[in-house]
């Protein structure tokens, strides 16, 4: 069976319910934030995807996928930069980054 | 089957095995190289996919920024030789049923819906398309991106800082 769109929806499928996974049943922050990244990169290869299989001709050009993918890496990024600078920030403060047990706000 | 289709199975391989790594590692520190594996991977189906700019943007941003970032974020964080870094709670079963019911309704879909079949044509270079449409048709998110990073930037020096005792 020749590789197709379908194929790669799998593997893009996988991948975000893995980050599910690991975003519900983590407790350490860093994991969590694993999980997230995981999840994105499975939305970025949906939309590379599309961008290949979709039907060309249509209004949009076909690479807007890609620049949806160019957007979400640099999301990612920004989002990975600030969780990291939180998570330590907290670890300072706590010297702990357990998400079960970071319940209150204030110091 | 082609070769570019045992490629296809490769790649996936390279990008699922270690992605099981992440999620079910019992030690912080093998997640965080397992995830190495799995960007990696989906640069390379990205370069199946005909998207050259975007594969090598995934290697310089992802494994070369995101995944140093992380790493620093284990070490700083967790006392690295004893590697016992936490492994999954107890909420497990949850987890795995989220986990299933998830990958049941996205694969469900996939199936479902006819997706248009059409033919492929050969993958041209992207980075000047790319770079047209940034700055003609979505040059609005590009500066709001543009200005995003600068908050962040500002932001993550401001949150992350030791803050001087008064």
């Amino acid at each position: 069976m020749a590789v197709g769109l379908q194929h790669f929806l799998f593997v893009s499928a996988a991948l975000a319910s893995l980050g599910v996974i690991a975003m519900v049943s983590r407790r350490n922050a860093i994991s969590i934030l694993m999980g997230v990244e995981l999840i994105l990169n499975a939305a970025a290869l949906n939309f590379v995807a599309f961008a290949r299989y979709g039907r060309p001709g249509t209004e949009t050009p076909w690479l807007s996928g890609q620049i949806f993918g160019v957007f979400i890496i640099v999301l990612a990024a920004a989002e990975a930069a600030i969780a990291l600078a939180i998570i330590i920030a907290i670890y300072h403060h706590r010297a702990n980054i357990n998400a079960d047990e970071l319940n209150e706000l204030q110091r | 089957m082609q070769a570019s289709d045992w490629f296809f199975y490769l790649f996936a391989a390279i990008t699922l095995v270690p992605a099981c790594v992440v999620v079910f590692s019992r030690k912080l520190l093998y997640s965080a190289f397992a995830l190495l594996f799995t960007l990696s991977g989906v640069a390379a189906l990205y370069a199946l996919l005909g998207a050259d700019f975007l594969a090598v943007t995934q290697v310089l941003v992802y494994v070369g920024g995101v995944l140093v970032l992380i790493l620093f974020g284990v070490m700083f964080t967790q006392r690295v030789y004893d590697l016992k870094a936490e492994a999954m709670s107890f909420k497990r079963r949850r987890a795995a049923v989220i986990g299933v019911v998830v990958f049941a309704t996205l694969w469900g879909v996939a199936l479902a819906v006819p997706w248009p079949q059409t033919e492929l044509a050969t993958p041209q270079p992207t980075s000047a398309t790319l770079g047209n449409l940034l700055l003609s048709r979505y040059l609005l998110p590009f500066e709001a991106i543009s200005v995003l990073l600068l908050v962040v930037l500002i932001g993550a020096v401001l949150v992350g800082k030791k803050e001087v005792e008064e």
